[in-house]
């Protein structure tokens, strides 16, 4: 038997189990409310701003997400930061003020479905299938890793984890649907906020505020760059992270996060089950301001293991061969210093439920993109409603099985798992031009549109696997010599966005574009959107998406 | 387990929430009769008040949406 982190009481173990019974309670209980297609894939388009909009943010706070970027701020410091504000927040105010009334008007039940309606047939195919079995993929991928860390935190079998989570998402999802999965995102969010947020509350007690564990970083790193945003990002070589701001700015900040946060049909489908289009709008607000927020429970732990933790953290591979702990290990470390039993087991639970509530949307979107964007599309064309929704209760079980087939693939051959990572980002960045043109320029057409998608695509593979034949490349994709990894993707990302749009631009100038009357509820200039001037200024979308800006630029002044 | 009454999410939320409470605000209460467990800040008591936020929080949650209050 190894050793492991964190050995739980009895008390836990009642915590942990009663999530379990809470999350599969929901689920029966929503099943005689899934009935038709609207109810099982769009949760009958009836949540409010609030349940869509931490329900949005929930499906993508997944405990790989809190785990990595704890890790990743034990190792780059508050840079990690980025990932959080500027690499979301512009991108989210973006989707629920400009972007939703296009996707909520034409009534488009996913994001390949608004592909459709704007271009075409081989869009939407090319959208479609890339985006399901991706989605599945890294389903898996996320199983895996996340049954690894209970192995490595709690000693569980790997096999034991996977199969009685994915089980559980199975059971909730088929059941439930959309509505099922939004329910236990909205019951996940608050778990990982109560169970992660009393590490940093007992971390600045400890440390004697953010004053105290600033110099207690400095005292541990020897650099003061571990607690600034900005001020280290005018050169690749003065940051923990080897990264250029404009590689922050224009790499992450807008084609990155523009791409998942606008395009990612995982988040979208939450928000389109909005019961109107302000609640629609707001719905993004609300999980922008909550995202702003995320920091306290993931970032603050990391730099707080720079400064209390008696240990010095390291990579996997270093940790392996030492016996040491490695960096992705931050957070548990930091549960086991402060949690003694009942938090624990609350901490644990907080762990888990960001795991299933990440695969819960992902089996969600992939039933759905599969059900009417693959399956009805071109498989069966005109079958019944019931026939539809028998469907993606039966393709949320595939998806799980796939999942858990790759989950067992990776334990195989563990370089699976850099290549589909890689293959998700391939097609995000291209997608977010072939949208926002789609959406904000009549003159695009459905040829550019589908030639711009597969272009940018194409290149972005192409570059992906020029770095991986020859690491030296990097220097022309990222234009520096001192660029690292982290660069590669933002750079890939820009450059791949930069092709899909120029192509979708010329190709649409040499070929015909649709009439203005095929266009309208589809692309701005075409689309009548309901005006908002009955309501008062606090009712309005935009007055909240002004505020959370704001707060957006102080904070990052205050921690330049 | 179905009713014609739709029970709100914010019900569920608050019923765990406040079950978890009750769970960790007793064991905390009931650790105090326990030697120190020698965890950073654990002077502190962290889960009697964490315990008592939380038992109330759930608490206001369960009783605001309760559902069957017709």
């Amino acid at each position: 038997m190894t050793s492991h982190l964190i050995v739980l009481a009895p008390v836990d173990l009642v915590i942990i189990g009663a999530y379990f019974v809470a999350v599969l309670v929901v689920g029966f209980y929503l099943k005689g409310r899934s009935s038709t297609g609207e109810d099982f894939f769009l949760a009958g388009r009836e949540m409010t701003a609030w349940v869509a909009g931490l329900s949005f943010l929930s499906a993508n706070l997944g405990s790989l997400e809190l785990m990595g970027w704890a890790a990743a701020a034990y190792q780059y410091g508050i840079l990690a930061t980025h990932w959080y504000w500027i690499g979301a927040i512009p991108a989210m105010l973006f989707l629920g003020v400009v972007m939703m009334p296009f996707y909520y008007i034409s009534k488009t039940h996913s994001v390949p479905g608004y592909l459709k309606l704007r271009y075409g047939e081989s869009s939407r195919a090319l959208a479609s299938v890339c985006f399901a079995f991706m989605t599945v993929l890294m389903s898996g991928i996320n199983m895996y890793a996340m049954a690894l860390v209970l192995k490595v935190v709690l000693g569980w079998d790997i096999s034991f984890s996977i199969w009685v989570s994915s089980i559980t998402v199975a059971i909730y999802v088929a059941l439930g649907g959309l509505r099922s999965a939004i329910f236990n995102e909205v019951l996940q969010f608050f778990l990982i906020w109560l169970g992660a947020m009393l590490i940093p509350i007992l971390g600045l007690m400890e440390t004697g505020g953010w004053g105290g564990l600033k110099a207690r970083v400095l005292t541990a790193m020897g650099s003061g760059q571990y607690t600034h945003l900005w001020s280290g990002l005018g050169s690749f070589r003065d940051n923990p992270m080897g990264i250029h701001w404009t590689g922050i700015v224009l790499g992450l900040g807008w084609v990155i996060s523009f791409g998942y946060w606008t395009t990612d049909f995982l988040v979208v489908q939450r928000v389109l089950s909005a019961k109107d289009l302000r609640s629609a709008k707001m719905a993004p607000i609300i999980g922008a301001a909550f995202k702003m927020m995320v920091p306290f429970i993931v970032i603050l732990p990391g730099l707080l293991g720079l400064a209390v933790l008696p240990m010095k953290l390291t990579g996997e591979t270093a940790a392996l061969a030492a016996g040491g702990h490695s960096y992705n290990e931050v957070l548990p470390l930091m549960l086991a210093h402060y949690f003694g039993p009942g938090l624990m087991g609350l901490g644990i639970t907080a762990l888990i439920a960001g795991f299933m509530s990440g695969m819960a949307g992902n089996v969600s979107a992939f039933a759905t993109v599969w059900t009417y964007d693959i399956y009805r599309a071109g498989i069966r064309k005109n079958a019944s409603d019931a026939h539809y929704v028998s469907m993606g209760r039966w393709s949320t079980i595939g998806g799980v099985l796939i999942s858990i087939g790759t989950a067992y693939l990776v334990m195989q051959f563990l370089s699976i798992m850099d290549y589909v990572q890689a293959l998700f980002s391939f097609f995000i960045a291209p997608l977010l031009g072939t949208v926002m043109l789609g959406m904000l320029w009549k003159r695009t057409t459905p040829a550019g549109g589908f030639w711009g998608l597969l272009c940018g695509t194409v290149s972005s593979i192409g570059m992906w696997a020029w770095v991986k034949a020859d690491p030296t490349a990097l220097r022309y994709i990222a234009l520096s010599g001192n660029a690292k990894d982290m660069a590669e993707n933002m750079y890939r990302a820009l450059w791949s966005w930069t092709i899909c749009a120029v192509v979708t631009v010329a190709v649409s100038y040499c070929t015909k574009p649709k009439p203005e009357s095929e266009l309208k509820g589809l692309v701005y200039g075409c689309t009548e959107i309901p005006s908002e001037k009955d309501l008062s200024l606090f009712q309005r979308p935009i007055f909240w998406a002004v505020v959370v800006a704001v707060v957006l630029v102080a904070l990052n002044i205050y921690f330049w | 387990m179905t009713t014609k009454t739709p029970i709100s999410v914010w019900f569920f939320t608050g019923v765990l929430i406040a079950f978890y409470g009750i769970v960790i605000l007793g064991y905390g209460l009931y650790a105090l009769g326990l030697p120190p467990s020698g965890r950073a800040m654990s002077g502190l008591h962290p889960d009697i008040w964490w315990g008592g936020v939380m038992l109330v929080v759930g608490a206001i949650y369960s009783v605001k949406f309760y559902p069957f209050n017709k």
